[in-house]
């Protein structure tokens, strides 16, 4: 992304739920008076167990549902007051299924529907493709029909296009589902660029790795509400594994091997090594 | 009794290009085989050649051959290769009819298609649904599930054809952390109790440690390893392939790049 076009993605505003409830009509009861403030150009990792609400919770940040009870605000303003085209230029989400989102003829014309929207064409129009292709891994693919991508594929492409449209807040909605390693990886420097970028990063996601490894902040939800919310190293701590264990949750692997070894908290590969290291300097 | 493909090769209908093979692969009763591999590696193209999907339905042009229990797959009709070889597709969404109310039928609508008698079709139900924890689902709309709740609704689905061979791709994908682990408990107990053979992508290499017997790594459509599980995790060209290693295979290698020996910690820490 050239700074130009940097410089063009606004200020993120200020995300805030308030007391939100919501029930779907069947009488499902995803969110139970959620409370949660995301502060302008944060990362945040949202895990929890299947049905706790995850999804649910993103999308009433653009729009997609609206609160049955409590109110979602974006800087102040109610987010039920604006209207969904403007929610579409601030908050960019893409779905957990790919397959729900894209309507294109060619991985070129996928990515340019989004920027398309808000107005953008020509050279800029370019650029925003050129970069968001290249952010995903699938530069060599500008002609090839979605729906010819086996389905990782199909899901980095719905990342790129919502990403073209450099949205000051960007949600990935399980984004490393059915990636392989290399997938998973690109989608950690996605997350890393866009928070680099200044823009707030909210991810849904089921891999605590990439949770601990990749995010500022991780918000643990359980039935409809967040039971635990800090940093990775707080949240994945050995005090909290009863609840993450309640949310249906396992703490990372370097997580349980720093505590049985009495290093504190070391919920990523690279925070267990410096820990180890640390510990015996002289054997190094 | 196994599920044998020999010199398998398969491109889809209308394309020039083989997206499969040649693969040689047995699935035996009770055996749980892993399939790793890259993005666009073969994997579900491997699953949906091996449970008769292609190009049974999806047209394409195979070679090779395909036997189940001594019989060729080719010569089965559609309900006679559904009782022999299940298969779970990636999607969710593409696993659900579409046509039912209630997620306790569209768990039954695979038994009443084999004309089993109500009373087995019911206890089939409540046993899949068991297996998998998620009897409270029962009532509740299939398409109005969480794309987690939704893939083990579909899972179900196909537990209770009671397949000889289960074919599953991704079963997890969707999944956190405890349902990951009940699905996997569910597999292990599927192949030692009942003798299910099980065909398992699966890109969760520590599922893989934990329930594989053997497992194979697809590149570029061909078998670029096959072993015993514990062999194929723990080689180093498993990187090259696009597969992780799994959490304590990567964690002995990170320490071990970091200039110290920290083997016997990580043994007393990991067990």
């Amino acid at each position: 992304m050239s700074a130009a076009t940097a410089a063009r993605t606004t200020a993120a505003p200020t995300i805030e739920f308030e007391g939100v409830s919501f029930a779907y009509p069947d009488g499902t009861q995803a969110l139970d008076g959620l409370d949660l403030r995301i502060e302008p150009g944060e990362t945040v990792a949202i895990v929890g167990q299947n049905g706790s609400g995850k999804s649910t919770l993103v999308k009433h940040l653009n729009g997609l549902l609206r609160p049955t009870a409590g109110r979602v605000l974006m800087d102040g303003e109610d987010v039920r007051a604006v209207h969904v085209a403007r929610l579409a230029a601030r908050v960019g989400l893409a779905f957990q299924n790919p397959d729900r989102q894209l309507c294109a003829g060619s991985v070129k014309a996928e990515i340019e529907f989004g920027p398309r929207n808000l107005g953008i064409r020509g050279a800029e129009l370019d650029e925003r493709v050129k970069a968001a292709l290249d952010a995903v891994g699938l530069a060599g693919e500008v002609d090839t029909n979605p729906y010819d991508m086996g389905y990782s594929r199909r899901k980095l492409l719905a990342i790129a296009s919502v990403l073209a449209m450099l949205t000051p807040i960007l949600i990935l909605d399980e984004p490393t589902t059915g990636q392989d390693a290399r997938g998973v990886a690109r989608v950690g420097s996605v997350v890393a660029a866009a928070a680099a970028a200044g823009r707030t990063v909210i991810a849904v996601s089921h891999d605590m790795r990439f949770a601990a490894e990749c995010f500022g902040r991780v918000v643990v939800m359980r039935d409809g509400s967040v039971a635990l919310d800090g940093a990775p190293a707080e949240v994945f701590a050995e005090p909290h594994w009863p609840e993450l264990r309640a949310a249906n949750l396992e703490p990372p692997l370097p997580a349980v091997a720093g505590a049985r070894l009495g290093l504190g908290s070391t919920p990523t590969d690279a925070t267990l090594v410096a820990a180890l290291v640390e510990l015996a300097p002289e054997r190094g | 009794m196994s599920l044998d493909l020999a010199a398998v090769r398969y491109r889809y209908a209308g394309s020039s290009s083989v997206a499969l093979g040649p693969v040689d692969l047995r699935v035996e009763p009770g055996m749980v085989v892993g399939v790793a591999g890259a993005n666009e590696s073969g994997k579900t193209t491997l699953c949906l050649v091996a449970a008769g999907m292609a190009p049974g339905v999806i047209g394409g042009r195979i070679e090779g051959s395909i036997v189940v229990d001594g019989v060729d797959a080719a010569t089965l009709r559609p309900h006679e290769l559904a009782q022999r070889c299940g298969l779970l597709f990636q999607r969710a969404a593409t696993q659900l009819t579409h046509t039912t109310a209630t997620v306790f039928e569209e768990v039954a609508f695979g038994p009443c298609n084999l004309s089993l008698a109500a009373d087995e079709v019911v206890e089939r139900v409540w046993w899949a649904l068991g297996a998998l924890g998620i009897e409270a689902l029962a009532p509740r709309e299939p398409t109005r599930l969480s794309g987690g709740q939704g893939q083990l609704v579909a899972l179900a689905s196909v537990l209770a054809l009671r397949p000889k061979y289960l074919i599953l791709d991704e079963p997890t994908s969707e999944l956190d952390p405890a349902g990951t682990a009940l699905v996997a408990d569910a597999l292990v107990r599927a192949a030692r109790e009942t003798g299910a053979g099980i065909l398992l992508v699966e890109h969760k290499t520590d599922v893989l440690a934990r329930i594989a017997d053997e497992m194979v790594v697809l590149d570029r459509g061909s078998v670029a390893m096959r072993g015993p599980v514990a062999d194929i995790l723990g080689d180093v060209r498993l990187a090259d392939l696009g597969v992780e290693a799994p959490a304590k295979v990567r964690l002995a290698r990170d320490l071990q790049a970091a200039g110290a020996d920290f083997t016997a910690e990580l043994a007393s820490a990991l067990g």
